[in-house]
């Protein structure tokens, strides 16, 4: 299992990566939304793979048994953070094309 | 302890204040300027107010080691989230509220009123600015950093034009991407250490497992990246000079802030983590930062004399100070790193004063002109001296005249300003550092001569600027100034005056505060062994 996360982060901030770099604002978007996949999912693993186990814990609970809360509590911050950030940056996306009249991300076509 | 002790309320309320100025401001209607511009303003200055409460508390003996600790919602520390003011924080504070106060007085006339809800981001940047200084832990860091970097993203873009779209466009890529670097950094370090408290880090980094030292090196290194792109280290800083010169003057001056917080997070993240008390991890990483700084200075000057514009001037003289700073930190020398700081608050403030100067400079310098006295300068063609006008030099003009000097002379470290005396701290310092051998290490004298060349790069390009300017434009018609344009400039230097002739109170505070820096075991006993309230009694 650790092998298909792993394997699922990489490919996520490996294409995340690539688009980011790439001259058109909607692939850097799209490249930067992969990017916070990746990340999220990453900080989810730092607190160990569980399975079937709840993040909750209470007096009288064997904290061996139960998966670790604080990750969860992170990621869920970090998503609503993204996910504002890449909103803000889809109204800047929107009114960059508006005013320059390209997509491109240096606000002009280049010359070739 | 049943009750918190009002002083300790002081503590959240440099965030608590500009969040809820900031919320406030939000409904008041954009045609009421002077309601919203008095709402800033009455909470700037309370901020300004409280930064020195503070200052003045961590001082005199008031807590225990001069660190005062918060308890945000009551939860014991490394569990919940803890607010921390020493020193360091609190010298923080006040230069950012000084600045803010400048920047807000600056932008009352024009620049607040070009756009929608320029008082509200102003604020939100305000909080997040004193949340990033005062907070103990590394998530609240970040959560601090994006309400900072959310409001600088809305600031950039005020008074949308096409140049600040463009340039704000890469600002935030480059800040979200920095950002992920930021959470990979700290879930690494979450998942070595268990803890996301840096005064319980900086401990439990002493008796880590040896297989788990790699992955807190890589989570910290990760960290620091994010860190250093906000400070902009080369070559993580190439985004900084087309961001600073195409935002609102105020702007910018708020934006040179901003480096300043990542050279804080990274100072106080190697002074808890890898000071010599934790022992396994001491020094680590810091030849990177020396190397990264030493460059960074020289990026700095060479593109201080390449630019024509002044806006770019004042951001390389940012990226200058960033990187002397980075290499004051590399050195790990604690008389160092008492005159870095002392340069660190002369010469932020000098760059944000230089920032507004420059909007009123360019007034008098139409594009056109500036352009010609380049061509003619360029082909060496005499142009006939004109004759002069008027009486004497006009009170604006010589006003301008005065205030670029001034923040040129301390930008290149000239006499007899603060600059000059933090140079001058630096150079003694370093030559007296005999870590073994008992010579002078060879960095040192890389970083003196690099200073005295950035120093000398700086003299050059703003004397051609200043010369193009003020002397070579023949018939110069003086701007049109306000006074409330002319008094945030005109404070800011008296700021830096009175730095230079209090000199010698400052480092002594200053060595105080590295030297409460220096001991962090002190600082994590501070801040785990803050007691929380207990809850009151409730009759049944």
């Amino acid at each position: 299992m650790e092998a298909i996360i792993a394997i699922a982060i990489g490919v996520l901030f490996g294409a995340g990566t690539w688009l980011i770099l790439r001259p058109r604002t909607f692939q850097v978007i799209t490249g930067l939304l992969l990017m916070s996949y990746g990340v999220n999912l990453f900080i989810f693993v730092m607190g160990r793979l569980w399975i079937d186990r709840a993040p909750i814990t209470g007096p009288g609970i064997d904290p061996t048994q139960v998966a670790d809360p604080l990750p969860q509590a992170l990621v869920l911050t970090a998503i609503v953070i993204g996910f504002a950030t890449t909103a803000l940056y889809l109204v800047m996306m929107i009114g960059a094309r508006g005013l320059t009249g390209t997509d491109h991300v240096d606000g002009e076509e280049s010359e070739s | 302890m049943n009750a918190l002790a009002w002083t300790q309320h002081l503590i959240v309320l440099p965030i608590l204040l500009p969040l809820l100025a900031g919320a406030v401001l939000i409904p008041i209607h954009e045609t009421r300027h002077a309601l919203k511009f008095g709402i800033n303003l009455a909470s700037t200055l309370g901020v300004v107010a409280l930064a020195v409460t503070l200052l003045v508390l961590v001082d005199t003996d008031h807590w225990p080691s001069g660190i005062g600790v918060y308890l945000a919602a009551n939860w014991a520390a490394p569990f919940g989230i803890a607010l921390m003011v020493d020193r360091l924080a609190a010298l923080m504070l006040l230069m950012t509220a000084l600045i803010g106060l400048a920047a807000v007085l600056f932008s009352m006339q024009r620049w607040s009123r070009i756009g929608v809800h320029y008082h509200s981001l102003f604020q939100f940047l305000l909080a997040g600015l004193n949340g990033a200084f005062l907070t103990n832990d590394l998530f609240n860091l970040f959560v601090f950093f994006e309400v900072m970097l959310a409001a600088s993203y809305g600031l950039v873009l005020h008074g949308y034009n096409v140049r600040r779209i463009r340039a704000g466009m890469q600002y935030i890529v480059i800040n979200l991407v920095a950002s992920f670097l930021f959470l990979i950094g700290v879930a690494l370090i979450y998942a070595s250490t268990g803890t996301l408290n840096l005064a319980d880090l900086g401990l439990r980094v002493a008796d880590l497992a040896p297989d788990q030292l790699p992955f807190l090196k890589m989570g910290i290194t990760i960290l620091a990246l994010a860190f250093l792109i906000k400070c902009a280290m080369w070559p993580l800083g190439f985004w900084l000079p087309g961001i600073y010169s195409s935002a609102s003057p105020a702007v910018a001056a708020m934006l040179v802030l901003m480096t300043k917080v990542g050279v804080y997070a990274v100072l106080r993240l190697w002074t808890t983590v890898f000071s010599p008390e934790t022992g396994i991890a001491d020094g680590f990483g810091m030849e990177a930062l020396l190397i990264g700084g030493l460059l960074t200075i020289g990026f700095g000057a060479v593109g201080m004399l390449a630019s024509e514009d002044g806006g770019r001037m004042a951001a390389y003289g940012a990226i200058v100070s960033s990187g002397t700073l980075l290499a004051v930190i590399g050195f790990g020398d604690a008389r160092l790193l008492t005159v870095g700081l002392y340069y660190l608050l002369g010469s932020t403030l000098a760059t944000s004063a230089f920032m507004l100067v420059i909007e009123m400079v360019e007034r008098i310098r139409s594009p056109a002109a500036a352009l010609l006295a380049v061509t003619m300068e360029a082909f060496a063609i005499e142009d006939k001296p004109e004759e002069p006008v008027g009486v004497g030099i006009p009170g604006t003009l010589a006003f301008l005249g005065l205030a670029f000097a001034g923040c040129a002379l301390i930008i290149s470290g000239m006499p007899p300003l603060s600059g000059f005396v933090a140079k001058f701290g630096m150079f003694h310092a370093m030559l007296q550092m005999t870590p073994q051998s008992g010579s002078v290490p060879v960095f040192a004298w890389v970083a003196m001569a690099l200073l005295v060349l950035s120093g000398l790069a700086a003299i050059i390009a703003l004397m051609r600027f200043g010369v193009r300017t003020f002397w070579a434009q023949g018939n110069v018609t003086p701007p049109r100034l306000t006074v409330s344009e002319a008094l945030p400039v005109a404070g800011l230097l008296m700021a830096c005056v009175a730095l230079t002739a209090l000199t010698t109170p400052t480092l002594e505070y200053l060595s105080r505060t590295v030297d409460g820096l220096s001991r962090p075991a002190e600082q994590a006993a501070r801040v785990l062994g803050e007691v929380p309230v207990r809850r009151p009694e409730v009759p049944r």
